[in-house]
């Protein structure tokens, strides 16, 4: 059980992304916008040859907040083909979970709807954002 | 063992579907040696290879084919239908033999018997030994086998490497580096862009593949519904990316079903209708720049439009109203609708009620759009124009709110410059509406629909003129034009393909990510009624009045205030003298190699003037004005005409009044140029005097007269009479007569035309002096 998480920081917050889903942690330039998009859509980003998909993983979650301004750590993750950078306000380490993965406890608002799960590792109990949940954003929820 | 296998599943399937044609062509001409050796010498190999796969039933069955054949090859018997039927039967179950062989099942054999035995007439003769003749299958070039995936991953890698380069270049040119790298990179960067030809012609395969199974097909169809149908095809051998030859199958087959299914009528249908019994389908292919074209014709009985638009009634797709003003072509387009069919009965072939929706949808997933044309009783023709290939596309990148965007140049008509002579931006009731040449378009600001910071003033910006897929010109207004480039687009994530707007994404030579718009997703975020959601009103209402109607306000040659219903102009033009002639007693105007009466002006003026072009569909005539005003809705206050003529009634526009036209009164006293012998005037001409006959008649025709001979009953009607040395006995009430003099010129009565003088002929003819002294007379 050597379950290995990359732990975020969004918010004020330390979260955990599953380190299998994350294809690695990159540095994006200033995102071409994309006019019409969702509000977590920021817009595309060049890395070499690829294109990204910029999401802001807090507007993800409460479309009142965004990430810190300037900020350019993302975690690049490829899901059904297409790319994405999901934009948090800084990356920090990846740790090896110490204990199962339980049951989120009651969570508030979009938190509610990204989080996937509770991890405990280095001592601190971390909340598992689900990437997928991060894409689709919280248009879902208004469809 | 089992690569072998495989290998001979492969290939059979390969040479079942390059046979199907030929079986069909070997009916049509059974003499035909050539063919038949076709279909021989797959039926030996097959059996050859039964036999070493031990495979007993494939064996019996091919083997009995062949003994058949070898027969007909050897003259022992003549190919009939039952015989090609037979043959096609045993040529069916070897390939569902195959398949089955593919996919590990059995088939039930209780049935081989009765093919082998439907392929004997009675004595087939003992020529199965002389079925041992070889024929050496020639292989013109090495061929391998490969799966799919390894040439798209190929494709995929390639495009990634051609964006890798281009990166590469912009920061060498960015960072400058030495005479030998950059040298070194050129030479990297020709290989690169080679080797993606050379793969992206990997993935091309002839339409060929796609055309083979038509022949059999049609064969079918036409079988089962009982009709007669010739099937032509041409341009086989025209190049395809295999991923659109799969893309395209699918709606290749539908339509070729709808033609045969509803299109063809039967025998009988067609000889009441004076057509040949048998029906044609011409099924064709052709590249045009970066676009196939595939075109699919046939001579049936067309697209009923009026029974389009009362099953789109009926069905509650169009108000009643709406469709009333329908033109032909929307009727026809209503055929894409979804959930129209317009077969009286639902057949098995055709008519399921996924159709021609399903058809416009898929090639329009892959970039490309189907035009309709129909004829009433001549047959409709279907053309899908799809891109060439669906990865590498030649794109326009233009600026909007400083952002660059891509857009495909396959749907781009033209670049206007919006301060251009002939073009005007107008806003009308808040919409944008581009004049571009006497073509009204409506105009999308790129910039107002997408955001960001306006750069540049609306006069300094650029129209491209955007064709969208199966639906209707608008004009997109860009800030810049930046380039034409070659991009290798992907699909956008779906967060972004949700909105509609876009068709996928790619990097620019600089580097950027770039957006590719699609044009129809941007003409209906803009709220654009184009063909697909909505059949606009098109510019055929004749006199409908009605409330939201739009007006065109323009001042009159003699500087009145005059208004015409939009819907009824079909263009506005700006004419030159030149394309004014009078004729007959009446000015005529060339519009567009189309000549029509022009109205709204006396005399043919001296300097250019406008025209609208004005329409019911089959009458049409000019109106000429001085300038358009406005175009704004038809205020409602109408004062009617104490007389009814060709101004309907008075209207208070912006406090002052105008003239509304009544176009059905123009129209019905004008527009006839279609039934000329009704309309022409008439021109009186003596009989049997041959300088009248060839020199005068033409003449007077070209000058729009229709001639008779002085003295014959119509020439009681005429308006013209010439006469040479004597008048006629009677003269019809208020004809002008031209009198021509004497060839000699001598004793010519006052007032006659020098019969030589062209010039003072036509003028005669006008009824206008000519210049020279030379009056007409009457």
């Amino acid at each position: 059980m050597a379950d290995l998480y990359l732990i975020v920081r969004l918010g004020g917050e330390r979260l955990a992304l599953r380190a299998a889903d994350v294809d690695s942690v990159v540095e994006i330039d200033a995102p071409t916008p994309v006019p019409g998009a969702a509000g977590h859509v920021v817009g595309l980003s060049a890395l070499r040859s690829r294109v990204l998909t910029v999401i802001d993983c807090l507007r993800s979650v409460d479309p009142a907040r965004s990430v810190a301004e300037g900020a350019r750590e993302a975690v690049m993750a490829v899901v059904d083909g297409h790319p994405y950078a999901l934009l948090v306000d800084a990356v920090e380490d990846v740790v090896e979970a110490s204990a199962e993965p339980r049951a989120p406890s009651a969570l508030s608002g979009g938190w509610s709807r990204v989080g996937r799960a509770v991890v405990e590792a280095q001592g601190d109990l971390l909340l598992l954002l689900d990437i997928d949940a991060l894409i689709a954003g919280p248009t879902r929820e208004a469809a | 063992m089992d690569d072998l296998i495989n290998d001979f599943i492969a290939e059979t399937r390969e040479m079942l579907e390059a046979l199907s044609g030929e079986i069909v062509a070997w009916e049509a001409a059974p003499g035909d040696r050539g063919r038949l050796d076709e279909i021989f010498r797959f039926v030996h190999t097959v059996k050859g290879n039964s036999g070493f796969f031990e495979l007993p039933r494939i064996g019996a069955l091919s083997h009995a084919a062949e003994d058949a054949l070898a027969a007909v090859r050897s003259g022992a018997r003549e190919p009939d239908a039952a015989l090609v039927s037979a043959v096609l039967a045993v040529i069916d179950r070897l390939g569902e033999l195959v398949e089955a062989l593919d996919s590990g099942e059995d088939l039930a054999s209780e049935d081989d018997a009765a093919l082998i035995a439907a392929l004997g007439p009675d004595a087939a003769g003992d020529a199965s030994e002389k079925a041992s003749a070889h024929h050496p299958n020639p292989r013109a070039t090495r061929s391998i086998r490969l799966p799919v995936e390894l040439l798209d991953r190929m494709m995929s890698g390639v495009s990634d490497l051609v964006l890798a380069r281009n990166d590469l270049a912009r920061r060498i040119r960015e960072q400058g580096a030495g005479g030998e790298v950059e040298a070194a990179f050129e030479r990297a960067s020709a290989i690169i862009g080679e080797l993606r030809d050379e793969v992206t012609r990997t993935r091309m395969q002839r339409i060929d593949t796609l055309f083979a199974p038509l022949p059999r097909m049609v064969r079918d169809l036409a079988g089962q519904t009982g009709k007669q149908v010739v099937l032509e095809m041409d341009g086989a051998d025209v190049d395809i990316d295999r991923e659109m030859i799969e893309m395209i199958r699918d709606p290749l087959t539908h339509i070729v079903r709808n033609a045969i299914d509803h299109g063809i009528e039967s025998p009988g249908q067609r000889r009441r209708a004076g057509k040949s019994e048998t029906g044609s389908l011409r099924v064709s292919a052709r590249q045009a720049g970066n676009q196939i074209l595939i075109e699919i014709a046939d001579d049936g009985r067309g697209i009923d439009g009026a029974k389009l638009v009362r099953r789109a009634v009926g069905a509650g797709l169009i108000g009643a109203e709406k469709a009333a003003r329908l033109s032909d072509a929307e009727r026809i387009a209503l055929v894409f609708e979804p959930g129209l069919s317009t077969a009286a009965q639902v057949s098995d072939i055709s008519g399921r009620g996924v159709g021609m929706d399903v058809v416009r949808a898929n090639i329009e997933r892959i970039g490309g759009l189907v035009e309709i044309h129909s004829r009433k009783g001549e047959g409709a023709c279907l053309v899908l124009r799809v891109p060439l290939t669906l990865t590498i596309i030649p794109a326009l990148t233009v600026g909007a709110g400083g952002r660059t965007y891509a857009l495909p140049r396959s749907a781009i008509e033209e670049i206007v410059r919006a301060k251009a002579a002939n073009v005007r931006v107008e806003s009308v009731g808040g919409a944008s509406v581009a004049t571009v040449r006497g073509r009204r378009l409506p105009l999308v600001d790129l910039t107002g629909l997408l955001g960001g910071q306006a750069t540049t003033e609306p006069g300094e910006r650029s129209l491209v003129i955007l064709r969208p897929a199966g639906a209707d010109l608008y004009a997109l207004s860009v800030e810049k034009v930046h380039d034409h480039e070659e991009l290798v687009v992907k699909p956008a994530a779906p967060a972004i393909m949700a909105t509609g707007l876009y068709a996928g994404t790619t990097i620019a030579d600089d580097g950027k990510p770039v957006l590719l718009l699609d044009p129809p997703g941007i003409a209906a975020r803009a709220g654009l009624a184009l063909g697909r959601t909505e059949p606009t009103a098109p510019p055929t209402a004749v006199s409908a009045a009605e409330t939201g109607a739009q007006a065109i306000l323009f001042r009159t040659l003699s500087g009145g205030r005059m208004l015409a219903l939009l819907a009824a102009v079909q263009r506005i033009h700006n004419v030159g003298p030149e394309a004014i002639r009078s004729g007959g007693g009446r000015l005529h105007v060339a519009l567009e190699d189309d000549l029509m009466p022009l109205v709204g002006c006396d005399s043919a003026p001296e300097r250019p003037i406008g025209v609208l072009r004005i329409s019911d569909g089959s009458r049409e005539i000019g109106y000429g004005f001085d300038e358009v005003i406005d175009i704004l809705p038809l205020p409602e206050g109408l004062i009617p005409a104490a007389v009814p003529g060709e101004v309907a009634g008075v209207l208070l526009v912006a406090g002052e009044q105008a003239e509304l036209l009544d176009i059905h009164t123009l129209l019905a006293r004008h527009g006839g140029r279609n039934d000329v012998s009704c309309t022409r005037p008439l021109c009186a001409l003596p009989a049997g005097d041959p300088f009248m006959d060839a020199i005068m008649r033409p003449l007077a025709e070209a000058a729009g007269y229709r001639v008779v001979a002085t003295g014959s009953a119509e020439s009681a009607e005429a308006v013209l009479v010439i006469a040479a040395d004597e008048l006629p006995p009677e003269l019809p009430p208020g004809a002008r007569v031209v009198r021509l003099a004497p060839p000699d010129r001598k004793d010519a009565p006052e007032g006659a035309v020098d019969r030589y003088d062209r010039k003072a002929l036509l003028a005669a003819l006008e009824g206008r002096p000519a210049r020279g002294g030379k009056r007409r007379n009457g």
